[in-house]
C-alpha cells in the first residue's frame, strides 16, 4: 500500500471511529486560523463532543484530507463520518439550527 | 496577488450567466454567488461546484474564501 493510501485509510479510521472530528490549524485551544477558530467556538457553544486533529502537525494530514474530501480549505467537520462542510458551512448550520440537529443525531 | 475582480471573473467563468460579488484583500475573500447550476443542489455541492471553477488557482493563491451560493429564487 502505497504512502497516501495508508493515510486515506487512517483519515477514514478516525472519522469512523468519532461521530464528531474537526481537523483544523492548531487544536481547539490554540486555534492557528481564525476559521477554524470560529469552527472551535461553534462547537464549543453547542457542547459538542468533538476531537480536532491538528493538519499543521503533518503535511500528509493536510493533503490527505483535502484529496479525502475533495475539498480544498481547512478546517473540514465531519460527523458519524460524513463530511459535512467546512466553516462557511459549519456558520450557515449553526445559525439555521440544523447543525445542532445534525449533532443530536451523532449523540 | 489576487484581485477581487479576478476571482470573480474566475467564478463567473465557470458558470453561465451567474451573478457573482467578490470582496477580498488578496488572501481572504467573500464572494456572493447567484446561478442556476446550483438548483436543487446542497450547500456541499454547491462550494464544490465554484471550488471546481477555481481548480488549482484556489489552492495556490487563494487562502480563504467565503461564500454564499444561492439559486435565482432563493436570491
Amino acid at each position: 500500500m502505497t504512502e497516501q493510501t495508508s493515510m486515506q485509510d487512517q483519515i477514514k479510521q478516525t472519522v469512523t471511529d468519532n461521530k464528531v472530528v474537526l481537523f483544523m490549524k492548531g487544536n481547539a485551544n490554540f486555534p492557528q486560523c481564525g476559521f477554524s477558530g470560529k469552527s472551535v467556538q461553534i462547537l464549543t457553544a453547542l457542547d459538542a463532543e468533538f476531537v480536532t486533529v491538528d493538519v499543521l502537525s503533518n503535511d500528509q494530514i493536510r493533503d490527505g484530507i483535502k484529496q479525502y474530501s475533495n475539498w480544498p480549505t481547512i478546517p473540514q467537520l465531519y460527523i458519524n463520518g460524513e463530511f459535512i462542510g467546512g466553516c462557511d458551512i459549519i456558520t450557515e448550520m449553526y445559525e439555521a439550527g440544523e447543525l445542532k440537529d445534525t449533532l443530536g443525531q451523532s449523540a | 496577488m489576487v484581485t477581487p475582480e479576478q476571482l470573480k471573473n474566475w467564478i463567473e467563468s465557470g458558470f453561465d450567466g451567474a451573478q457573482v460579488t467578490v470582496e477580498g484583500d488578496g488572501h481572504h475573500f467573500e464572494a456572493n454567488i447567484v446561478a442556476a447550476e446550483f438548483e436543487g443542489k446542497s450547500r456541499i455541492q454547491r462550494h464544490q461546484l465554484v471550488y471546481a471553477a477555481l481548480g488549482d488557482k484556489m489552492k495556490a493563491e487563494v487562502h480563504a474564501l467565503s461564500m454564499k451560493t444561492l439559486t435565482p429564487s432563493e436570491a
